[in-house]
């Protein structure tokens, strides 16, 4: 049985949305937001933004990050900026045209009305992080300097040199300090949310666990809102830091909580190549690169192993300007991505392995200079020198797409509340703005949009409701809840196998990489679902987590959100399954044009799939929402 | 049956290069080890074979910990989250100094190429007063934190902000701040100073708000009020060693602890004035 879904957006046309949802929502007078808590769960641009304006308005808000300070959320990695369609270039930009950006970069999966509310909100956001002294790049008259991002056609692009997310999260994170100090926000660093609890059927609070002392604590609130990021490193390798993890959004969901289109990871084309066995990471080279430098590979086979200097023009083949002349080498991520997959099998990839493509400066650096290209990437050259011991300079970079950025999270409605009354998710934990495929700069963009001027003005249309019901955290329902925590890491504990949680995480993301990856077909998919619940088996059975629970102890924090992980990628695998098309960074194999582009199919899949938890062992009930396009024509996309 | 420890490897997944002929490394690790911040710690000796000159440090650790978890250890507890320089969690003091031999970068960024083979290696978590030891390597830095709480910030409130282009900023102001504002909040220059002293970050933090002209109005009580908790936190104090600089991953210049004592004294001097 199939459920509909109801996004609740607001009437009107659709740039006046926003503004008359605002008009008619319900507010909570500035005496009563001191009555009232709530809480954030993570501290990166969304939940640190969102802290840290509810601190501001006069709420009482708890932030909890995992890491041992606000600051070091991974948003932190971003390098290279942030939209807006300020138009400063006088080059054609519009709220439109972000917004059709985005939507059609989306490949036609993603909600209207949130995609112009965000193009709308992208200018304030600019304004905002001006006036809290991010230095962006500036011309030297003084004004704002822009730069170009995959997908556009226009320059719209705010940065800070290679370090646009370091500097934006600095913002938010001095901003969220102030609040701390005023007393308004209370930050609990070094704590893990492992389970939510509904009290009536709304979200009145979390389970955490101390990371340092190992204690579990209950927390009651009036509203809980998630902003614990994305699920990237399910693949193991990705670009995402360590710590990320899936746990918040995934306890949500075992909870009632829907998540959307978990399947739409994106693999970003432009890392550093995998190295060995034991790498425990893989490290982004920043989109903007793709400005100056141009991609290419050998045009036979044979040349790969040659140095690249001493391959002539005429035997490249500059594959993205050859099959995408207007964006070139700007084209969209997934296209990118796949681009160079295709080349790579064909036997034409470079380095070790032969799974990498040449990313190259030689052309920049002889039109601007090398100071040039120093100020613009210099740290993004310094990190690429650290890794591989070259230098780009000198060489071609070689780079290979990784796993970067989820575009599914938890279902939310147009006020970014899920199903579940009282929780909201925000930022990369939520599915709301990107659709199949996000664009380059856009992530920043949302969440500071959603953390900044979103939720500010959404929640208090729910918690005008809720004055006087926040439960006592000694209810029946946080001590069912940290119960089941409790024996859950008992669980892990009592195992006491002979494997490292490591080694199962890296073989669950080989299987996911190979078949729910860049590619996917059936019989791959169902392969997967096949192995997946056989690998969780054997980690139950065999795992070895040292150490106690009342303690500080890494490997069981590890254990638990790599637990979650291996129930996690079935979901992702029967979502991928279940979408029989090719849309965006979702690519079936059975499904794509002639030439190898993605098809879609939107007679049967314009829709979002959010799925329901029907408890373990149980397949989960999809729900559909369907897309409505009222202003964008659908289209196949094209960047050629 | 006892598994094995890694997977069979996918085959869309590159191999080693052929041309890559260097040696697999081993080496004598001397870690420090510390049940909590009670207990006494001491240096524990392992020995580590096999290891891929381009394997990073950290990772190098990890296949430690695999060990050490497969053997029936317990493995070394230390920090680190995005493993490419930028988030400022790893703090690892490594043969004495702080974030390794590779400057500048932080400790994620150093590779085992950088060693010689055979090679004594002694891991220390960072050593500074106001950074307490939660356990083996890893350190409480919550001091850095409660400096920017105190003042290290433009108070801007959301939804206040004049049109971005309306404030100019010159090129040369906005590079500055830029400079300042790279400090990742390591605390390596803490850990390499011999005083502790926290003045190279709180420097940074001060520059940067203080070159840009949106940070005008609270320059003058935000450099004494962070400096002021700089000293509550139990930091020592600056006497020009440089010692910081030479550690500092996000190349840091130690002038701007020269721009924070000018920030500091023309504080002073207007408080005087009553200003």
């Amino acid at each position: 049985m199939i459920g509909t879904l109801d996004p609740k957006i607001p009437p009107g046309p659709l740039d006046q949305k926003w503004r008359n949802h605002q008009d008619h929502s319900r507010l909570v007078s500035p005496n009563n937001r001191r009555k009232l808590e709530i809480i954030v769960v993570g501290s990166g641009l969304a939940g640190g933004s969102a802290a840290a304006t509810f601190g501001e308005l006069g709420y009482r808000v708890k932030c909890f990050c995992f890491q041992d300070s606000p600051r070091r959320a991974h948003s932190i990695a971003a390098q290279g900026g942030i939209n807006a369609a300020k138009n400063y270039q006088n080059d054609g930009d519009s709220v439109y045209r972000l917004f059709y950006d985005t939507i059609k970069g989306g490949d036609f999966r993603s909600r209207e009305a949130n995609v112009y509310r965000l193009a709308e909100i992208a200018n304030n956001i600019i304004d905002q992080c001006v006036a809290q002294g991010v230095p962006f790049a500036r011309e030297y008259s003084g004004y704002l300097a822009n730069r170009s991002f995959g997908g556009a056609q226009v320059s719209r692009t705010f940065y800070a040199r290679g370090q646009t997310g370091q500097q934006l999260l600095l913002g938010c994170y001095q901003a969220l300090c102030r609040q701390v100090a005023s007393g308004t926000v209370q930050m609990l660093p070094y704590t893990e949310m492992l389970d939510l609890v509904i009290v009536n059927g709304q979200a009145k609070g979390i389970i955490t666990r101390n990371l340092r002392s190992g204690k579990m604590e209950r927390h009651a609130a009036d509203a809980v809102v998630l902003a614990s990021g994305g699920y990237g490193n399910v693949f193991y390798l990705s670009t995402n830091a360590r710590g990320s993890n899936v746990t918040a959004t995934y306890r949500a969901y075992k909870r009632g909580a829907l998540f959307a289109n978990p399947s739409f990871t994106q693999i970003h084309p432009t890392c550093i190549p995998v190295t060995g066995d034991y790498q425990s990471k893989l490290t982004l080279m920043s989109e903007s690169l793709r400005n100056d430098g141009r991609v290419w590979v050998p045009k036979r086979r044979e040349d790969r192993f040659k140095p690249p200097h001493e391959i002539p023009e005429a035997d490249r083949d500059y594959y993205l300007e050859r099959k995408y002349p207007s964006y070139g080498n700007l084209a969209p991520r997934d296209i990118s991505s796949r681009a160079a997959k295709e080349v790579c099998d064909e036997g034409r990839g470079v380095g070790p392995g032969g799974r990498g493509v040449y990313l190259d400066f030689a052309d920049s650096i002889k039109r601007l200079g090398v100071e040039t290209i120093r100020e613009r990437y210099g740290n993004l050259f310094h990190v690429y020198k650290k890794i591989t011991g070259e230098d780009a300079y000198k060489v071609p970079m070689r780079i290979y797409p990784a796993v970067h950025y989820t575009m599914g999270g938890l279902w939310v409605d147009y006020d970014l509340m899920t199903n579940v009354p009282g929780l909201f998710v925000i930022g990369e934990a939520n599915f709301s703005d990107h659709g199949a495929n996000r664009l380059g700069a856009s992530a920043l963009m949302q969440g500071l949009a959603d953390g900044y001027f979103v939720i500010p003005n959404t929640l208090p249309n729910y918690l005008a409701g809720q004055m006087g019901k926040r439960p006592s955290p000694e209810s029946p329902e946080f001590e069912q809840a940290e119960q089941s925590v409790r024996a859950r890491l008992e669980k892990l504990l009592k195992v006491n196998g002979t494997r490292s949680t490591d080694s199962f995480h890296r073989e669950l993301g080989l299987l996911l990489w190979d078949k729910c990856g860049m590619a996917r077909n059936q019989q791959g998919l169902r392969e997967a679902l096949r192995k997946i619940p056989e690998l969780r088996a054997e980690f139950w059975r065999d795992v070895r987590v040292p150490g106690d629970e009342e303690d500080y102890n890494q490997s069981l924090e590890r254990a638990g959100r790599v637990a979650d992980f291996l129930e996690f990628a079935e979901l992702m695998c029967i979502d991928a399954l279940e979408r029989d098309e090719s849309a965006g960074a979702h690519f079936r194999e059975e499904h794509q044009t002639p030439d190898g582009e993605a098809l879609r199919d939107d007679e049967s899949h314009a829709a979002v799939f959010a799925w329901e938890f029907q408890g373990d062992g149980h397949p989960p009930k999809l729900h559909r929402e369907q897309l409505h396009f009222e202003t964008v024509h659908l289209a196949q996309r094209s960047y050629k | 049956m006892r598994k094995p420890s890694v997977p069979p490897r996918d085959p869309s997944t590159p191999l080693r290069s052929a041309q890559d002929d260097r040696e697999p490394m081993n080496f004598k690790l001397k870690i420090w080890r510390q049940r909590d911040a009670k207990s006494r710690g001491k240096l524990v000796n392992y020995d580590i074979r096999d290891i891929s000159p381009d394997t990073s440090f950290l990772e190098m650790l990890d296949i430690l910990n695999e060990h050490l978890i497969r053997t029936g250890g317990e493995p070394v507890a230390f920090d680190s989250d995005c493993r490419e320089g930028i988030c400022g969690t790893c703090s690892l003091t490594v043969n004495g100094e702080a974030h390794g031999p590779d400057h500048p970068g932080a400790v994620c960024e150093l590779y085992m190429r950088k060693f010689r083979d055979g090679e004594t290696i002694t891991v220390e978590p960072f050593r500074v007063g106001a950074f307490p030891i939660i356990k083996d390597l890893v350190v409480d830095r919550s001091s850095l934190d409660r400096i920017v709480q105190a003042g290290g910030f433009i108070s801007a409130r959301a939804g206040s902000a004049p049109e971005a282009n309306s404030i100019l900023v010159s090129k040369y102001d906005a590079d500055l701040a830029m400079e300042a504002a790279a400090c990742i909040g390591c605390g390596a220059c803490a850990a390499a100073c011999p005083n502790a002293s926290a003045m190279l970050f709180a420097a940074a933090k001060v520059s940067h708000l203080s070159f840009l002209p949106q940070g005008a109005p609270e320059r003058q009580r935000r450099v004494l009020k962070m400096v002021h908790v700089m000293d509550e936190q139990g930091f020592g104090n600056c006497t020009n060693t440089y010692e910081c600089e030479a550690v500092c991953p996000a190349k840091i210049s130690a002038s701007f602890i020269a721009k924070l004592n000018r920030e500091y004294a023309r504080a002073q001097f207007r408080q005087r004035l009553g200003e």
